[in-house]
């Protein structure tokens, strides 16, 4: 399929690549945002696993997160509000050989890309699809978002957001056909990067809900969290997350078997404490991308096929 | 009235007159779910195949399976065949084929049938016990015939019932066997197209329709009075024979792309379904998204990526797909979207013609997004008009808009067989690292022309934006990189303009008229001012392919007439009605985009009739406004 002289010439065993070979210009996100610490878990990831830059692609939708591409030097497809997923689908449908990433945020995923989302989970599509949910419209200044907690004022609900908040993982715990689900925060750097090994490693769509606060609009969210580790429930598996430098702080953990569907379900609705780990794995799924790969035809065979084809057709 | 009732197994003591003509138009219509449609296609292909110029259109209802023996459900084929080409459906009807009376009477009452028409109706429902279906039947009866249509009926159901136990499935292939009679047409070639028609079936299927069939050619040799002679005139050079949608397809295979990605929508879907059979064996992948928008974002994603991609859709799609179409443009990313137009606003006329989605291709986006539009006019058209927007979207990183429509979609007309050529595909993707220094959006100055890098290729890492931006792709933060990038992408537009033919006149250079369409409306305009100009009218038409950029050299051309007159299939305010005055006239879409590019005073002769333009209607349109056009000028 394709023609390509000078690859072999830079074969990635003459390459080696470090941070400053992923570093695109300097992120504008506000100091404090978490989206500075997905930036650089993603960075680090990618020096880990040696992608190659131009093989990796970053498609993002609208708002404060999906800037992230521009701060890879990578490429990257920094699309429409609540779009990436189709877009990324089509990188992936296409050219099967590169790596894909999505970077979404809540409005972005959860609510104006809802179709695709659960879609996409259905597809099973291998690329790693990120979630960074910081419970705000932050970009277009503090709108309720579907994951807003219940009663917490903004410009468009002042009196407090009226209904219960969206769960992203019930949501695609609960998708025919879903491969792969975690939750991490991204105050664990540790737990991040672990999580985003993982996600990268699946063979199939890794969905991967980044629990975040907006330094401006949603600053004190995990507060009680951040300063106590034992308000937070590490989901805990030899076939699961791990993060080995975790042990000390955090001490609640439970061991969940990640193939267990029913009981990831259960983990993801129950809301009494915070959850972080791998919810669910399974590496058998229908996967649309390998269901749906063409033979390779050359153009003169294109030609030959048509001619016959012309021929059904002939007067 | 002359209705002749024929009683089943009579025979005739005489050889059957024959009447000569140079064209007919037939009809044969059913309630959905009872073949009518199998039929009109293997007569067309037949015919086509014999040697006839043929134009074959669907009678289509909006429902799957509307009630039974209802004027409004009457589903079916018409074809218009002739000695000569055919390039339009043409006006009425001449031999129709009803397998009820219901359905007949939609027909009658649409005013679709010649006041001659032959008639040839299923009698089974004269003698039903049913007293309604009965008395509809009497009731039917008596209003076709107080008309002057020759009227016979004909024991369809009875007779194949004989081999078929099924009365909805059968009278189809016997329907077949009388225009096979009638017209004499080659058995065996009938017979391989029937073969052709169920070769996914069994052979047991496949003898019981040939001997359906084989019982119409008996029955009609047994019993009618005459035949009808259309001669042929066998091809001299190699011809194929499909419809608008099929050649849609076959033009995205000719043009190499390698991935359609689309959302089930009326009546465009046919691409994909004939796409869904081939295409993987081409090597492409043809997606069904989640919906219209997830389609044409699969698309862009895919184009993006590697070789140009596109989505298929109609007008409710379209208006769907807007925003990322926007990005599009703004992302210089290629993309080729083909619209199959059907009537509107809203859902509209689904299975209905209608060139209301003109401006909407044009101009239907927040913000300046220049796209190139180009219409196809005739099935071959659409075949070559997807290998030229492949082309131009990716020589100039530009969103191509195809605007074909319903009657282009299911219109079969025989056509060259195209002689295809290797620069028509999409090259192998090129991923040798960019050179040195290439910026993403490295505008020619002159042209806003750019080479695009894709992913793979080293070098060229670069994040795409739908956020204005610079040279870099770097978001914009001053309005001096706004205004430049927006022109960049609009002078493509003039540059392609610059390479593009004024539209051939049909006709005389000059006169007192010229007719100006777009799309599938040629061959009936073209046909009008034949007539027209038979009449001593000295009438001229031209058709643009090109809408977005327009062809050079509109101006000048239309200097040469008195008077300038678009016509369309969409909505315009007529002069003369309520209200309407020269100030507040809502004109045809193409005639708003001519009066504002040319300034030219261009008048518009537009309908909405949910069927293609009849060419004795656009005649006497061509000739009221000759007959002013002179008055004005005396």
């Amino acid at each position: 399929m394709t023609h390509c002289a000078i690859l072999p010439l830079l074969d990635d065993d003459d390459r080696e690549f470090g941070l400053g070979d992923y570093e695109g210009t300097v992120a504008r996100w506000c100091p404090g945002c978490g989206d500075h610490s997905v930036l650089t878990a993603v960075e680090k990831l990618l020096v880990a696993e040696q992608l190659k830059p131009e093989q990796t692609v970053f498609v993002s939708g609208i708002g404060c997160s999906s800037r992230f591409p521009h701060y890879l030097k990578t490429y990257g497809f920094h699309g429409l509000h609540g779009r990436a997923l189709p877009v990324a689908t089509g990188v992936k449908l296409h050219r099967p050989d590169l790596q894909v990433f999505v970077v979404m945020g809540d409005g972005d995923c959860c609510s104006i890309g809802a179709a695709h989302w659960i879609h996409a989970i259905r597809y099973n599509i291998r690329m790693v699809a990120l979630l960074l949910d910081n419970s705000i419209y932050g970009l277009t200044k503090k709108q309720t978002s579907p994951t807003t907690p219940q009663g917490f004022k903004t410009n468009t609900q002042p009196f407090g957001s009226f209904l219960p908040p969206l769960n992203p993982l019930s949501t695609t715990l609960g998708t025919t056909n879903v491969s792969f689900v975690a939750q991490t925060a991204e105050w664990i750097p540790a737990h991040l990067y672990a999580t985003l090994r993982a996600a990268y490693n699946h063979p199939g769509l890794a969905f991967v809900r980044i629990l975040q606060r907006c330094p401006m609009y949603t600053q004190s969210m995990y507060d009680e969290a951040v300063k106590k580790p034992d308000m937070i429930e590490l989901l805990i598996h030899d076939d699961g997350i791990v993060a080995p430098e975790l042990e000390k702080i955090y001490k609640n953990r439970s061991i969940h078997e990640p193939s267990d569907l029913d009981g990831a379900r259960r983990l993801a609705e129950d809301s009494s404490q915070i959850r972080l780990g791998l919810f669910y794995r399974n590496e058998n799924r229908a996967r649309y991308d390998l269901l749906r790969k063409p033979p390779t035809v050359t153009n003169s065979e294109r030609i030959s096929l048509l001619n016959e084809e012309l021929d059904h057709y002939a007067v | 009235m002359t209705a002749v009732a024929t009683p089943a197994g009579s025979n005739l003591r005489h050889a059957p007159s024959v009447l000569k003509r140079p064209e007919h138009t037939i009809e044969i219509v059913s309630d959905s779910g009872e073949g009518a449609q199998k039929c009109g296609q293997i007569f067309g292909a037949v015919s086509a195949k014999m040697g006839n110029g043929v134009w074959t259109v669907e009678i289509i209802p909006a429902e799957i399976q509307p009630p039974p023996r209802t004027a409004e459900g009457a589903s079916g084929n018409r074809i218009r065949f002739g000695t000569g080409p055919i390039t339009n459906w043409g006006d009425e009807t001449n031999l129709v084929i009803a397998f009820n009376e219901q359905v007949l009477l939609g027909r009658h009452r649409l005013g679709a049938l010649a006041s001659d028409a032959i008639v040839l109706v299923e009698n089974s429902w004269a003698s039903s016990p049913n007293p309604d279906i009965k008395n509809a039947w009497d009731k039917a009866l008596a209003e076709l015939s107080a008309q002057s249509y020759r009227i016979i009926e004909v024991p369809m159901e009875q007779l194949c019932l004989t081999i078929d136990e099924n009365p909805k499935k059968g009278k189809n292939m016997f329907a077949l066997g009388l225009l096979a009679w009638i017209y004499d047409r080659s058995l065996e070639r009938i017979e391989e197209q029937i073969a052709y028609a169920f070769r996914k079936k069994s052979e047991e299927v496949y003898q019981r329709n040939v001997a359906l069939m084989r019982l119409g050619v008996e029955w009609a040799s047994a019993n009618l009075d005459f035949r009808i002679e259309v001669p042929t005139n066998p091809p001299t050079e190699a011809l194929v024979v499909m419809n608008g949608n099929e050649a849609l397809g076959m033009g995205a295979l000719a043009s190499g792309m390698e991935l359609c990605a689309m959302y089930p929508i009326t009546p465009a879907t046919s691409v994909s379904h004939y796409l869904a059979e081939v295409f993987s064996k081409f090597g492409g992948i043809l997606h069904q998204a989640e919906d219209e928008i997830a389609a044409v974002g699969v698309a862009i994603g895919a184009s993006y990526a590697g070789k140009v991609a596109f989505t298929i859709t109609s007008g409710p799609g379209l208006a769907l797909k807007t925003e990322f179409i926007g990005l599009a443009v703004m992302t210089e990313t290629p993309l080729v979207v083909i619209d199959v137009q059907r009537g509107g606003p809203s859902t509209g006329l689904p299975t209905k013609v209608e060139q209301s989605d003109l401006l909407a291709a044009l101009f239907a986006q927040p913000g300046d997004a220049p796209r190139v539009v180009i219409a196809p006019a005739t099935i071959e058209e659409c075949f070559h008009s997807v290998i030229t927007a492949r082309q131009i979207a990716e020589t100039f990183r530009a969103v191509v808009i195809i605007l074909s429509d319903a009657n282009l979609s299911t219109g079969v007309q025989p056509f060259p067989r195209p002689q295809l050529k290797k620069e028509w595909l999409a090259p192998d993707l090129d991923l040798s690292a960019v050179k040195e220094g290439q910026r993403p959006y490295e505008w020619n100055q002159r042209m806003g022309t750019s080479e695009r890098a894709i992913p793979g290729q080293p070098a060229g890492m670069f994040t795409v934006t739908g956020l204005s931006h610079d040279e870099r792709s770097k978001v914009a933060y001053d309005a001096g990189v706004h205004q430049r990038s927006t022109t960049m992408r609009s002078r493509k537009l003039a540059v392609l303009q610059q390479t593009l033919r004024p539209p051939t006149i049909y006709g005389d250079s000059d006169g007192d008229i010229l007719v100006v369409g777009w799309g599938s409306t040629k061959g009936a305009i073209e046909e009008a001012v034949d007539r027209a100009r038979a009449e001593g009218i000295r009438a001229s038409s031209v058709h643009l392919t090109f809408l977005s950029p327009l062809q050079p050299g509109l101006k000048e051309i239309f200097s040469r007439f008195r008077k300038v007159m678009t016509v369309e299939i969409n909505y315009s305010d007529q002069p003369g009605d309520p209200f309407i005055t020269e100030e507040n006239r809502r004109r045809g879409q193409l005639a708003m985009l001519l009066r504002a590019q040319t300034l030219c005073d261009v008048d518009c002769w537009t309908r909405v009739p949910a069927e293609p333009l009849r060419p004795g209607f656009i005649h006497n349109a061509v000739r009221d406004a000759a007959n002013k056009a002179n008055g004005e000028a005396q």
